[in-house]
């Protein structure tokens, strides 16, 4: 028994396991690296200690500075959360000889699925199916060339040690079998220190179905299964539960193989199997091969809480505490359905490229469920995980909750960083999705479409240019007031490359006119405070800083052109470089014909007993020097002269 | 606070023959108006537009905060004069907002022949300094003007209140501790040189504003030296070399963006003045003034029913309401403003006389701003009334609201005729703003009184000349005076001039008295020393 859990992690897995903790009465331990101060888990915990530098190796990875810090704070257990080191066998170790409870597997468990290919084997034992491939020990090229022959092709290179898509090729012809397997050794030497790989069969339809298990070391129960499809190189986008067109049959045997996988190896804890499904010819119970097992809550577990009724991580703390499976498998049914999308802070036009940034702004529509680490005011930091939140949505049917998903998304608010929303709420709002019909190869298919900006509702721009001008919160009635001719006021944005002008007529507290290029929008304040283009919402805009984000089905970004931030002394003639006062030319440090940044140092005048440098007032190019190293200079003579910048 | 009780049907006959009629006549001043508005017409705005300035109103929001009020004076000034050719007399002026502080703007159309001083402009620009040093309101001149209307130098240059007055307002006001900022983003030539000079902060637009004593045709007539204007004096030159600017500006937008930043460290607190309440609407709907009120002068009505409209929640603490009923007294807030409003129901007698003088009394005891809603035919006359002295009671009146020091508001609902104008604040006794209703009249008497009294004198010659004059001739001899006087009493006429601060929409009337208030109590209330009361 333990009172008190220290939650080995950051972000939304640990003020996700927090909440759990809290509501069963546990004390609850953070930890954090000095980029997390202040963040979110660390704020939802009773205690918390910093355990190091920002990198993940001087922080979340440093296992013995997190048992010190249990053992300091007296918490009994560690809870891994998911990722850093929650299957990392030694860690377990460790934490058990210090005494303490593991949150989790065994070692010996986590050690049995670890390795892709000696799992596979303990599995085909076990009577799981697997996926035709190789897993040997021998890595010579010739055998490997040889083994994907024998399956036939397209195959799949795939690290032993790897996951998360790293180390991972497709090969569809015998011609491109040496080039891939040499790029994926090298992925997985540098990923994983270890370059060994499998080949597998490649389903051409594949889907990713998973099921969830539950062990108390003894026996093993299922949670049913989580299709995640729909996936972007190999990363998880947005995942469900039920799988769409699973069988009554075909869940049976899926549910019993990875009870006997999780049976095993004397699972315990939450786990989860991975099977790959070929899907081309609609779902069969004998079309499913094991994949690998994932020996720890899963990012996400919510769709199969959702469905299930069950809270994850209270079940992982009550085993760890010691007691049996909480329920049997007559007692788990599926309600309804339910879908997780993954918000990242990423920028999808450039590639889904990584960003950070400070989230200005962050909310969360009601009707949704949102897992999340960060609040507004918080930093996306480049050292972690970009992730923002998961949005869940639980309904009825699977339509319904699709709706609920896609509605969700489109009212979830993200300012101060770009994000993957509009494409989240695209793929929530594909056509195919909505019919059930999934495969991992989805997104790649249909990325143009599902990546397309979308066109900036003209109520849009016209609530920017109100926020802008501050004209968009409540007033006093003596607003826009004018004895007869109302003054119109312009406010400048930039959206993208577009320089926008716009002119706003205040007709009263509560209605404005908004015009530019040939757009003209009146727009109304309701009761609420909320501003609508003939009835319809104009959406909810925010500013940060300089810049305005106006929520309407998605994020509009618009940076207020500031009159005052201009300096016209820049536009002055800036050719020549004079002498501020009477003096003595010590040094010359340029000749014609150099190049100049601005601020450079062009030469060195002592007057009144000082030294003064006269720089560069901009980037150019000497076009001549009029003095010399030991002239005597009036006021204003002028010392060197700049080429004349050409006209663009 | 009692709440006032309307008798008004909205939905009657004659509510709605009023209507039709104020309605009319708003509309003939809101066509002039918006009229004057556009300034020198399309194609000077047009070239105006072509040269990266903005023009005079956009210029005048940009300097002031979005959706502020704008309290416009002289909107209509210079209406009908000048055959026609200086709407608004070139110029913008008027009380806005700049980081929540009230600010009086002076802006000049450069629209209107080159923005020079005809002499109604010089007469709305030293209106507009009046209002702001009585106010003790920072004045931001954006200046874009050729300096005096040269046809017109007699009446534009000598006078005391002439051009010269402009800088001498300046001088004075900044004396005061009231900030003068000058924004140059046009010409500023010869006496207008000396806006941005006498200024405490100067702003100037690149190759655009200029300031000179002489421009570039004066300076070659006079001593052969050939320069440009920019070289002469432009922003360059005067914010590099001559120190007469102080901040370059890009553009029109940039000059009017540095103008809002140095009127942002000004480190003026304002004073401590009235009480305010918290501000609540009038439970009469002040849209409704326009059926309450008869188109004809001549149709009596109670004021009551336009006080009901314009305080807040309608409530009104009467004051000697049983006594010289023909002059309403009474307490009041407006937006939250606590007010003495005086108001005319019907033609004045002593007592009414005697009670209005004990009311502003009170008033400037309190220290609270009085409100006068004039609607006056005049004193009463008749030898019943002249033998009790009303003259001597109009006096105590007239004493009263001329040295009471407490702000007075004017708003003339209606006749503004002889002696009755005096005693309710007419322009002479210096109300901090006089503004009137399309429906308001104003002449030293009646236009029909006149004309009679001048019947009566030429009859009275004829008759002791031993002649005889026909009912036809009397007539004849009468319509020019009657044309006469309607046509000067008409509110465009007198707004031209300048006898008031302008016309307004009788349905704003408690807007624009809460933003006259609010700008009137930027200054201290001062204490008050009556005159000699003929008792």
């Amino acid at each position: 028994m333990f009172d008190t859990v220290l939650i080995a992690n950051r972000g939304e897995i640990a003020c996700r396991v927090a909440r759990s903790a809290k509501a069963m009465g546990l004390r609850v331990v953070a930890v954090y690296s000095e980029a997390d101060a202040g963040s979110a888990h660390v704020e939802m915990a009773d205690e918390a200690v910093c355990i190091g530098g920002a990198a993940p190796a001087e922080s979340y990875l440093r296992g013995e500075r997190i048992i010190e810090a249990a053992l300091a704070k007296g918490a009994g257990a560690i809870h891994p959360g998911y990722g850093f080191l929650s299957e990392n066998p030694d860690f377990v170790e460790a934490v058990e000889a210090a005494g303490l409870v593991f949150v989790g597997p065994s070692a010996r468990a986590i050690r049995a699925m670890g390795l892709k290919d000696a799992a596979k084997a303990l599995m085909a034992e076990a009577g799981v199916p697997v996926v035709p491939g190789y897993h040997g020990a021998d890595q010579s090229e010739a055998r490997l060339a040889n083994a994907a022959e024998e399956v036939g092709y397209p195959v799949l290179i795939k690290a032993v040690a790897g996951g998360g898509g790293k180390g991972m090729r497709l090969v569809e012809r015998a011609g491109e079998f040496s080039e891939a397997l040499a790029s994926a050794r090298a992925e997985a030497r540098t990923a994983f220190g270890n370059e060994a790989v499998l080949i597998e069969k490649f389903v051409s339809k594949p889907r990713h179905i998973e099921v969830q298990v539950f062990g108390d070391g003894q026996g093993a129960v299922h949670l049913f299964e989580r299709d995640c499809s729909l996936q972007r190189r190999h990363q998880k986008v947005i995942e469900e539960a039920p799988a769409p067109g699973m069988t009554p049959e075909m869940r049976e045997a899926m549910g019993a193989a990875a009870v006997r996988a999780a049976e095993a190896i004397g699972y315990s804890g939450a786990g989860t199997v991975e099977f790959i499904v070929d899907g081309s010819g609609g779902l069969r119970p004998d079309g499913f091969w094991f994949m690998e097992m994932n020996t720890r809550l899963q990012v996400e577990h919510p769709v199969t809480e959702a469905i299930t009724g069950v809270d994850l991580v209270e079940w992982q703390l009550r085993v760890a505490m010691g007691e049996g499976l909480p329920c049997g498998q007559e007692d788990l049914s599926i309600r309804g359905h339910a879908f997780e999308a993954r918000l990242y802070a990423e920028d999808v036009a450039k590639g889904f490229l990584p960003a950070t940034g400070r989230l200005d702004h962050l909310a969360f529509p009601s009707g949704v469920r949102a897992d999340s680490g960060v609040r507004a005011g918080d930093e996306i930091s480049p050292h972690y995980d970009p992730m923002i939140a998961k949005v869940i949505a639980h309904g009825p049917s699977r339509a319904v909750a699709l709706a609920q998903l896609a509605a969700g998304l489109e009212a979830t608010e993200v300012a101060g960083s770009v994000t993957n929303l509009r494409f989240l709420a695209a793929l929530a709002r594909h056509e195919g999705f909505a019919k059930g019909d999934v495969d991992t190869g989805l997104i790649a298919r249909d990325l143009e479409a599902l990546t397309l900006e979308a066109d900036v509702p003209q109520g849009v721009v016209a609530l920017a240019a109100l926020k802008a001008l501050g004209l968009d919160e409540e007033c006093g009635g003596a607003r826009g007031f004018a004895l007869w001719a109302p003054l119109e006021w312009t406010v400048g944005l930039r959206h993208g490359d577009e320089d926008i002008h716009a002119r706003v007529r205040v007709e009263g507290p509560d209605a404005c006119e908004v015009r530019w290029d040939e757009a003209c929008v009146s727009l109304r304040r309701g009761r609420d405070g909320g501003w609508s283009q003939g009835g319809t919402r104009a959406g909810q805009a925010v500013m940060h800083g300089e810049r305005i984000t106006v929520f309407d089905r998605g994020a509009f970004v618009f940076d207020y052109i500031d009159p005052l931030a201009r300096d016209a002394a820049d536009g002055a003639s800036l050719d020549l470089v004079e002498a501020p006062m009477p003096g003595l030319v010590q040094k010359l440090f340029v000749a014609a014909g150099d190049t100049v940044a601005a601020g450079d140092r062009l030469a060195l005048l002592e007057a009144m007993k000082m030294e003064h440098a006269l720089r560069a007032p901009r980037d150019g190019v000497v076009a001549e020097v009029l003095c010399s190293e030991g002239d005597q200079v009036a006021a204003g003579a002028a010392l060197v002269r700049l080429e004349e910048e050409s006209e663009e | 606070m009692a709440r006032l009780k309307s008798q008004i049907q909205t939905g009657s006959e004659t509510y709605r023959t009023n209507l039709a009629a104020h309605e009319a006549m708003i509309a003939e001043v809101r066509a002039a108006a918006q009229a004057a508005a556009e300034g020198g017409g399309a194609k000077a705005r047009e070239r105006h537009l072509s040269r990266g300035k903005m023009l005079p109103r956009d210029r005048v929001a940009g300097l002031l905060d979005p959706g502020s009020p704008f309290l416009e004076v002289g909107a209509l000034a210079a209406h009908g004069m000048y055959d026609g050719v200086a709407p608004a007399a070139g110029a913008v002026a008027g009380i806005g907002r700049v980081h929540g502080r009230d600010v009086m703007v002076v802006c000049n159309d450069a629209t209107v022949k080159g923005g020079t001083y005809y002499p109604m402009t010089v007469k709305k620009h030293l209106r507009a300094q009046e209002i702001a040093e009585e106010c003790n309101l920072p004045c931001v001149y954006l200046v874009d003007s050729g300096g005096a209307n040269l046809p017109n130098q007699d009446e534009v240059f000598p006078d005391r209140d002439h051009f010269g007055r402009i800088f001498y307002n300046q001088a004075r006001m900044s004396a005061k501790g009231i900030p003068q900022v000058a924004v140059v983003m046009g010409s500023c030539t010869a006496g207008g040189a000396y806006v941005p000079a006498m200024s405490d902060v100067t702003i100037i637009v690149k190759e655009q504003g200029t300031i000179f004593l002489a421009g570039p045709p004066l300076v070659k007539a006079a001593t052969g030296e050939v320069v440009s204007a920019e070289d002469l004096g432009g922003g360059d030159v005067h914010t590099r070399l001559s120190g007469v600017a102080d901040y370059l500006a890009e553009d029109d937008a940039h000059a009017l963006a540095l103008a809002r930043q140095a009127l942002g460290s000004l480190n003026r607190r304002l004073p401590e003045t009235v009480d305010w309440a918290s501000p609540e609407a009038p439970a009469y709907d002040p849209a409704e003034i326009l059926g309450v009120v008869p188109g004809d002068l001549r149709t009596p009505y109670d004021i009551r029913e336009v006080i009901a409209r314009v305080v807040d929640g309608s409530r009104f603490d009467e004051f000697k309401p049983r006594f010289g009923e023909t002059l309403v007294t009474g307490f009041a807030h407006v937006e939250g403003c606590p007010v003495g409003i005086v108001a005319n129901n019907g033609v004045l007698f002593s007592e009414a006389a005697v009670k209005g003088a004990h009311f502003v009394e009170l008033c400037a005891q309190r220290r609270i701003p009085l409100v006068f809603l004039q609607n006056i035919t005049g004193f009463m006359v008749g030898r019943k009334y002249e033998n009790e002295g009303i003259a001597r009671h109009g006096a105590k009146m007239v004493t009263a609201v001329a040295t009471t020091n407490v702000p007075k508001i004017t708003m003339l609902v209606g006749g503004s005729f002889g002696a009755g104008n005096y005693g309710m604040a007419g322009r002479a006794y210096q109300p901090r703003f006089l503004w009137t209703w399309p429906n308001s009249r104003i002449s030293v008497m009646g236009g029909p009184q006149a004309a009679g009294v001048l019947a009566t004198v030429k009859r009275d010659a004829i008759e002791r000349a031993g002649g005889a004059w026909s009912a036809e001739e009397e007539a004849a001899f009468k319509q020019p005076t009657l044309e006469m006087f309607e046509r000067q009493s008409h509110p465009l006429y007198a707004t031209a001039r300048l006898w008031d601060d302008g016309i307004i929409d009788p349905r704003d009337t408690r807007r624009v008295l809460s933003l006259s208030l609010r700008a009137a109590l930027n200054a201290p209330v001062e204490e008050t020393k009556f005159g000699v009361f003929r008792m």
